[in-house]
């Protein structure tokens, strides 16, 4: 695998990039206690997006880890979790908005605070999809990497602080073109009172489809028949 | 569990919903929207929508960031895409609805159970048409998360999710104030490769009783 680019976010950094199938996107927490609120779409064919409900059923699992996969709502994987030193990572929590960041942190305008000013996940999802022509009809429920939240057996959640240590990471390969749309604002029930964005660092790497007996595609028959399902689309859309 | 004390007498609306239908309906501020599963353990895939702009709709989790809590009962606020309340719950003998199923698709058949359950009607292709013969076209995209009343999703601990038998039964139901005016589409769940609709998916009723006051409480988050 060669690295083919590399940033670092800092503050509530947002970003968004179509990343050909078979790259890696890796994300690492250089702080700890980051938070990534990530969606996926299929860059051709932008109707087609990560589906939190299709993800959860598919693979009898409230959360996500390696070697686990985002599913869409066609019945086909965006990406594999290939490389995972966290283990748990949120998937039903969402994001935060400016109500909430007001309510929580206080108020801090970009008058005041120039660019230190309080931003919040909604807008900076808004913010990116719109560069790919989407909107809010396509701000869908979003994964939380790093963040871990659990439910007991009412369901009642509860955020689990000190989750994420510094150094540590998640890598995605992606199973189809897709359009990644990311930011790093705080997950909407972190406990911590202070408004402190952690900083993430971005690599893509070069890398390859996966093979029959890969790890993702084996844990679950279900990721296989998915994989099986990018297949028949690859087959017929490719020259 | 709490009763209503609602007469079904009294109600401006009634409709049966068979199953494997959809139904799309306004449901004015104040209104109250009673789901009724006549036979049991039907799944009722449900989706609302602001009707003055539907481009803010039901949002999952919104609903469950609001409450800290996944399952819906009497007292949850279903959230909107913008932080807006959709509607409350005010009725529930049920006890506990689903967040985090979704819908069924001929899609996501091919990948949970096998590639030749392909042709079996599912819930989105319900929802497609019942999206697109509203007042407002309105088309896949508007097709997020949905509400699963009656169905039983349930999650532990240690993070393990299932679609297990269903906790409802003949005759239970959940009942709904709307706070703003909003359009309720419903996908009677046709599902038959798993125990959601019990094996053998069957009609529900939907009625609708006029507005109630709406005390300045209703706006506010309830404890759960």
């Amino acid at each position: 695998m060669n690295l083919l680019f590399e940033k670092s976010l800092h503050g509530a950094g947002m970003w968004s990039a179509v990343i050909s199938r078979g790259k890696r996107l890796r994300l690492t927490d250089l702080t700890g206690g980051a938070n990534v609120s990530v969606l996926l779409y299929n860059a051709a064919e932008r109707t087609e997006r990560y589906n939190m409900p299709d993800t959860l059923k598919g693979q009898h699992i409230f959360y996500l880890r390696a070697p686990y996969c985002l599913h869409s709502d066609m019945g086909r994987l965006l990406a594999s979790i290939t490389a995972d030193t966290v283990g748990w990572h949120d998937t039903v929590c969402g994001h935060s908005d400016a109500a909430r960041v007001l309510a929580k942190y206080g108020a801090n305008n970009y008058q005041q605070a120039s660019n230190d000013w309080h931003r919040n996940g909604h807008d900076c999802f808004l913010i990116e999809l719109a560069k790919w022509g989407l909107g809010k009809k396509d701000l869908v429920p979003n994964l939380n990497f790093f963040s871990k939240v659990v439910a007991d057996d009412e369901g009642r959640l509860a955020f689990v602080p000190g989750h994420s240590k510094p150094g540590d990471f998640i890598e995605l390969r992606l199973e189809i073109d897709t359009l990644v749309v990311l930011n790093t604002c705080q997950h909407p029930l972190d406990p911590e009172p202070l408004y402190q964005q952690r900083p993430v660092k971005l690599e893509v790497f070069s890398g390859e489809p996966p093979a029959l007996d890969d790890p993702s595609l084996t844990i679950r028959p279900e990721n296989l028949r998915a994989w099986e399902n990018n297949q028949t689309y690859h087959t017929l859309r490719c020259s | 569990m709490t009763e209503s004390t609602l007469n079904p007498d009294a109600a401006v609306f009634r409709e049966v919903i068979p199953a494997g239908d959809w139904w799309v309906h306004e449901i004015k501020r104040g209104q109250t929207l009673r789901i009724l599963d006549l036979e049991g353990n039907q799944a009722a895939d449900t989706l609302f929508f602001s009707a003055a702009n539907p481009t803010e709709c039901y949002s999952a989790d919104r609903t469950i960031q609001q409450q800290a809590a996944l399952y819906l009962t009497t007292g949850t606020q279903l959230m909107s895409t913008a932080g807006n309340a959709l509607l409350t719950i005010t009725a529930d003998t049920c006890g506990r609805h689903d967040t985090l199923g979704g819908a069924c698709s001929r899609e996501s058949n091919t990948m949970r159970y096998a590639h030749d359950k392909e042709c079996m009607h599912a819930c989105r292709d319900s929802f497609i048409r019942g999206a697109q013969e509203w007042n407002v076209e309105l088309t896949k995209r508007d097709i997020a998360c949905n509400i699963n009343f009656f169905m039983n999703v349930p999650v532990t601990p240690d993070g393990q999710l299932s679609f297990a038998d269903g906790i409802s039964a003949p005759g239970r139901y959940v009942e709904m104030v709307a706070e703003m005016d909003v359009v309720c589409l419903i996908s009677n769940c046709p599902q038959l490769n798993n125990p959601c609709n019990g094996w053998n998916p069957t009609p529900i009723e939907v009625l609708l009783w006029t507005a109630r006051f709406i005390s300045p409480e209703s706006s506010q988050p309830q404890a759960r």
